[in-house]
């Protein structure tokens, strides 16, 4: 085969030196990333992940957003306009265009109730409140749990964990001692027992999740540190004379981050849980404040009759636990590629 | 073994204890008594209630006897239902909650290793993205919107189970399915994570290429190994079934320990909240305490030094 291949002399030519740079074999051809860059490359990749991050986003916006400009005053009260089920305008679907079944007759409720003009895009709960804006407003209460739970994560279980792990030795093993402790005390016995002191309300959840979500944090950076310690660029620093405080934040940082971030994902949902359970039976947020458990526990006294009242919150509440689940997930395998295959 | 053993057993009484001074320090602070409502009783008449109760003796007096009693399981009298000994009020509770605690925690775990082993076993198919949907929709979906969903459409629409109350096996259907979904969703996600790891390790190929059947090389070798690091989740998960508990019980009107705990924190019955108080620490105390036993007794390369990690 090789012997019927004629190629004509012109064909080739020596090489110039431009060519010889082109044609480096050790150059990199793809640009260096760094870590981050890296992961956050990863986690575009994941699509579940990346959705749940753009409508986390767009949770926050809009929770945060209806402070300053709500649909409605979610506390304003509207008797005449009590129990609307869900009307979207130019959705003719059962369940979204204002009608609901009642005496086994499918009706308009917006024209029995005299409201043909308005329409509420979740409906009204039972005194004529907006339920989008208590919605959003309940959304709120739960993203700022979310924010509390990462704040508390971040200062005490690193800050904990970092110097149980650097001391090591006694120091260490106390440490340790009282973090079991802590975890064998049931959170909801925390939390009881606040409530009875404070009053039930955002205070004593706080509260609460401050002395307890930190625990699985605290543990996780510990073993982390004890491995990374031991490192030669920890020795090299030491030798060099830097201080611990440094090292802590120029060194074990940046390579606790992965392990951090991973974390405080799984401990926000564990947290919007806590209060939307608290609230739900009663000892969390109290009315006239809502909460997706109070609007939940609200919905279900007519869940029969008035199934919107509940879908609504619980699918929010669904949608938001969710998102920070696959988000969590996207993001353990965006910075540890291991884990996934 | 006899060593770490007594060790862990001293730190539970030593956390028990912290719990029992906390609580009762801090209901000491409290303000009020069980009498501020009652302005007819005379001066003489409340000294004797006060008696009664052991509440004119000073504070660390009521504080030792408390130990004291507690020790023995008597945590004093209720103020809700006068008379009633918290100790038998809560005796009479603590079987539906425990049965349906544990029935929940059995289910959800045997059901997720069923789930996360078939997930693992057909990787990256669609039975893996079907078993991996369920398990983050468990993790997802608070166990009281569950426990109404299902009293709603299984009780209500397809009466299939009874919708509230407590009777026979017949009632724990529902309330255990709604309890169960977050152990299975959990563990069924560990499983399959760690079966995938499992299964690409060498003495996986060793069992194969022995010519073990693929029955044989999954339950003999992958699943039994999978499994051990499954022990460390069961802390976490008791503490999901006793929170979730409290909620599944109040919907299914359940006369547990749950439903009795929210309706005295409504009702500031002390006495039964310090009560219940320290019987979850203690159900969760031992409940840590098996598990580190039996990862030890599961898994010999685990020596038991008492270090964590």
């Amino acid at each position: 085969m090789a012997d019927t291949v004629k190629l004509p002399a012109d064909s080739f030519k020596p090489i110039t030196a431009d060519d010889r740079a082109a044609l480096d074999s050790e150059k990199i051809a793809a640009p260096s990333l760094t870590f981050m860059q890296d992961a956050w490359r990863r986690l575009k990749k994941n699509k579940g992940a990346w959705v749940s991050l753009i409508l986390l986003g767009l949770i926050f916006i809009l929770a945060f957003g209806s402070a300053v400009a709500s649909p409605h005053d979610p506390n304003q009260v509207h008797p005449e306009y009590a129990n609307l089920p869900s009307k979207i305008p130019g959705i003719g679907i059962n369940g979204f265009n204002g009608t609901l079944v009642q005496a086994g007759q499918r009706i308009d409720a917006y024209k029995q109730a005299g409201a043909t003009g308005a329409h509420y895009l979740m409906g009204t709960d039972y005194l004529g409140r907006d339920l989008l804006s208590r919605v959003l407003y309940g959304t709120r209460i739960s993203l700022i749990i979310a924010l509390v739970a990462t704040l508390f994560d971040l200062t005490i279980g690193v800050t904990y964990g970092i110097f149980s792990g650097w001391k090591g030795g006694r120091v260490d093993t106390f440490m340790q001692r009282v973090i079991e402790i802590i975890l064998s005390i049931p959170n909801l016995v925390v939390i009881v027992l606040l409530i009875l002191i404070l009053k039930p309300g955002m205070l004593s959840i706080i509260i609460a999740i401050a002395l307890t979500s930190w625990t699985n944090m605290a543990r996780l950076v510990r073993a982390q540190t004890l491995e990374i310690k031991e490192q030669e660029y920890i020795l090299a620093a030491r030798t060099l004379g830097e201080s611990s405080l440094k090292i802590a934040f120029k060194h074990l940082l940046p390579n606790l981050s992965s392990v951090i971030i991973i974390n405080t994902m799984f401990t926000i949902p564990s947290a919007i849980f806590f209060e939307a359970t608290l609230s739900y039976i009663g000892i969390g947020i109290s009315s006239p404040q809502a909460s997706l458990g109070t609007l939940l526990n609200d919905g279900q006294k007519n869940f029969q009759f008035l199934p919107y009242q509940m879908w609504w919150p619980a699918l929010v509440l669904c949608i938001i636990m969710l998102a920070f689940n696959l988000l969590g997930d996207g993001l353990r395998d965006a910075f540890d590629p291991r884990t996934k295959e | 073994m006899a060593k770490y053993l007594a060790k862990r057993i001293f730190y539970l009484i030593l956390t028990l204890f912290i719990v029992i001074t906390v609580t009762f320090f801090l209901m000491k602070l409290l303000p009020g008594t069980p009498l501020t409502n009652q302005a007819k009783l005379s001066q003489s008449q409340i000294a004797l209630i006060y008696k009664q109760y052991g509440l004119d003796k000073p504070e660390w007096q009521q504080y030792l006897l408390y130990l004291a009693g507690a020790v023995k399981g008597d945590f004093g009298t209720s103020f809700q239902f006068s008379d009633q000994p918290v100790s038998y009020l809560l005796s009479s509770r603590i079987g539906p909650s425990l049965q349906i605690g544990l029935q929940a925690m059995v289910v959800g775990v045997v059901l997720g290793i069923l789930v996360g082993a078939i997930g693992a076993m057909r990787q990256n198919t669609w039975v893996d993205t079907t078993t991996t949907v369920v398990s983050i929709l468990g993790i997802s979906i608070p166990s009281f919107v569950l426990a109404v969903l299902l009293q709603y459409y299984l009780g209500l629409k397809a009466q299939l189970f009874p919708i509230a109350e407590w009777g026979g096996f017949i009632y724990t259907v529902l309330p255990t399915l709604a309890l169960g979904a977050t152990p299975l969703a959990e563990s069924a996600r560990f499983v399959r994570t760690e079966m995938v790891d499992v299964l690409s390790s060498d003495y996986i190929e060793l069992a194969k290429a022995k010519g073990l059947s693929r029955m044989g090389v999954i339950y003999h070798h992958a699943l039994r190994n999978s499994l051990i690091p499954l022990i460390t989740i069961v802390g976490p998960l008791a503490v999901n079934i006793m929170t979730g508990s409290m909620v599944v019980e109040n919907i299914f009107s359940i006369p547990g320990i749950g439903e009795q705990f929210v309706k005295s924190v409504l009702t500031n019955d002390y006495p039964t909240i310090m009560g219940l108080t320290i019987i979850y620490s203690f159900m969760l105390c031992v409940v840590l305490l098996f598990t580190d036993i039996l990862y030890g007794i599961v898994d010999p390369r685990i020596r038991l030094t008492g270090k964590a990690n």
